[in-house]
């Protein structure tokens, strides 16, 4: 297999992963205008808990459930009992889902110690699967597979349902939603869960090909953060079409420019900004 | 009185080589005098134009390393400040030009973005910069020909600059400058309405934010004949964001003393505990949960709190916090 196969297949299942990250990040921050920087952290907790999960006996996708659900848990608890002090004070959100996320990091390192950990790929997707005459790994199409399934799952909960309809109220218009009786307050908690549910999830499921170390979310922030910027805040379309662009441009960019990969990554979000600050999907300026 | 209470401040903080007691206890005190001109430089952006930024350690980071860089090429200490302070400019126009593309959430998402692009290229570059093992340098500046090579001369040298700083900062917030932004920052329709250009007032001000995070970036160099990646990190960016906030946004003190706080706070805890990291996030949300407005306007009043408790009879306090 030439190498911008292979770059492309790994394009594509980083693009997957980041979908699954950047959705809920995305969500948060279109209906709970909250800059979630706990979001990265989220990731490398689902990550973390799943290995301690599958040391315990679980097998790979019960632990990825498992870890995931945790996660939403975790999250729940920090959108009800701290966010929730603290509506519409912007400053306040950014410094406490970043103190959170330095102690949730600083945990980690203490339970987990600095080692990287690998978490096996699940035995049925180990291998690789013939497509025509070229052979792909089959655990990386088994997520990009996952992303697109969790891509369809999440336009219909937000097209064809009535929470689906609820929450697209509450981010074009929170106070409207409030006054025609959708409990906004409720549907802070539910999105945050989700979002939390997906990251730590994704954290899981990438576990196998990122692995998990130290700063694993400090590197995955940053990447949600460019999707965002790039789809527009509260777009499922951005945040599919963001994360591809990403996908492709770390995996390319890594391979042609090692040293400049950061920069190329960032180039794009630049070239949005300035053209169309309110990302390619957006409706509302950031 | 005011004047009186400044000087003897002055004459306090000149002394403090003298009763601080030790070579590490006025290192500690050049630290927190470094940081307390960088949280100074932010404060202009978070304080007094109401824009917070996640990503002013690239800035700071921006002028050790090309102090570093230009050092090591062989120039002189005047060249190497110059050309510090110049990249330092030119990268704030250009970090300014992206951010103001956003306000209030966006802005804070850009600079997050724009930071770890500095991150990215201090880690990754190693042709520029050396990758994680960073730069080293040797020497510090001889100004007039005075030896800076020892803690105390290094201190003193460190409070001249802090004091240009704080005259600078005095300067600017009571200019009409300063006013208008803070216009900017509490009714921008209105000051545009009133004929203000506000984007190129926060341009500005973003200049002269980045400035003197430029500066503290080269001081930080001096100090520490080394910078790392670690100086650009997200975390370093919080750290000083935390030390605006933690001592008071918008006030002239409030940054110094949450500097001093930080690094004191930081020294301690490392000596004591592995676990900085989780303390400063503690802080953090400690701090955002109980004592919003930061802990110089947060003691005042609590303060008032308590006279007035004590005196029951007496009329509620009206003036407003110092700004």
């Amino acid at each position: 297999m030439s190498l911008w196969l292979v770059l492309a297949v790994n394009s594509v299942t980083l693009g997957g992963l980041l979908f699954l990250l950047s959705a809920g990040f995305s969500l948060i921050f279109g209906l709970m205008r909250i800059p979630n920087l706990t979001h990265g952290s989220f990731f490398m907790l689902g990550a973390y808990l799943a290995t301690a999960l599958i040391r315990r006996g679980f097998d790979f996708w019960s632990a990825a459930v498992v870890a995931g659900l945790l996660v939403a848990v975790f999250g729940g608890v920090v959108e009800r009992l701290i966010l929730r002090r603290l509506p519409g004070a912007e400053l306040a959100q950014v410094l406490v889902t970043l103190g959170l996320s330095f102690m949730v990091a600083d945990v980690c390192l203490m339970v987990w110690t600095g080692d990287p950990i690998q978490i096996e790929t699940p035995r049925a997707l180990r291998g690789t699967t013939a497509v025509g005459s070229l052979a792909f790994p089959t655990y990386r199409l088994a997520i990009s597979f996952i992303a697109v399934v969790s891509a369809a799952g999440l336009w219909a909960l937000l097209d064809r349902t009535r929470l689906g309809a609820m929450i697209r109220a509450g981010v074009d218009d929170p106070a409207m939603a409030r006054v025609v009786g959708v409990r906004v307050s409720r549907l802070f908690t539910i999105v945050f869960c989700l979002g939390a549910w997906l990251a730590g999830f994704a954290g899981v499921i990438g576990g196998p090909i990122l692995s998990v170390y130290p700063g694993l979310d400090q590197e995955m922030l940053p990447l949600a953060l460019v999707v965002v910027i790039l789809g527009g805040s509260g777009s499922l379309l951005g945040s599919l079409v963001g994360s591809f662009v990403v996908g492709f441009l770390y995996n390319f960019g890594q391979a042609m420019l090692p040293e400049l990969a950061y920069v190329v990554l960032f180039l794009p979000m630049l070239v949005v900004l300035v053209v169309r600050p309110e990302g390619l999907f957006g409706r509302q300026a950031l | 009185m005011k004047r009186l209470a400044l000087a003897a401040a002055v004459v306090v903080l000149a002394a403090a080589p003298l009763w601080v007691g030790g070579t590490y206890y006025v290192n500690v005190a050049s630290q927190i005098l470094v940081y307390a001109i960088f949280a100074l430089g932010i404060n202009v952006l978070v304080g007094y134009a109401g824009l917070v930024t996640l990503g002013h350690a690239g800035l700071f980071g921006i002028a050790a390393y090309a102090a570093a860089r230009v050092m090591n090429g062989g120039a002189g200490h005047v060249t190497v400040a110059v050309v510090a302070l110049a990249v330092t400019l030119a990268a704030a126009a250009v970090f300014a030009a992206l951010a103001l593309r956003g306000t209030g959430l966006g802005f804070v998402m850009i600079t997050v973005a724009l930071g770890q692009i500095v991150w990215g290229v201090a880690y990754r570059w190693i042709s520029l910069t050396n990758g994680d093992n960073g730069v080293s340098v040797t020497g510090r500046p001889r100004p007039l020909g005075l030896s800076l090579a020892s803690p105390a001369a290094f201190y003193w040298a460190t409070l001249v600059v802090f004091l240009v700083t704080v005259a600078a900062m005095a300067v600017f917030v009571a200019s009409p400058f300063g006013v208008s932004l803070r216009g900017t920052r509490d009714q921008p329709r209105r000051m545009n309405a009133l004929g203000y250009h506000v984007w190129m007032i926060r341009f500005l001000a973003f200049l002269f934010s980045g400035l003197w995070s430029g500066v503290a970036g080269l001081l930080y160099l001096y100090y520490n004949q080394f910078v790392s990646p670690q100086a650009v990190a997200l975390t370093a960016s919080a750290e000083a964001l935390l030390m605006v906030i933690s001592g008071g946004t918008g006030t002239l003190l409030g940054p110094i003393v949450g500097a001093a706080l930080v690094v004191v706070i930081k020294n301690v805890a490392s000596a004591y505990i592995e676990r900085w990291n989780f303390v400063l996030g503690a802080i953090f949300v400690l701090i955002v949960v109980f004592m919003p407005d930061g802990l110089v306007p947060g003691t005042v009043r609590f303060w008032r709190w308590l006279t007035a408790a004590r005196r029951p009879a007496a009329p509620a306090a009206v003036a407003p916090a110092g700004d």
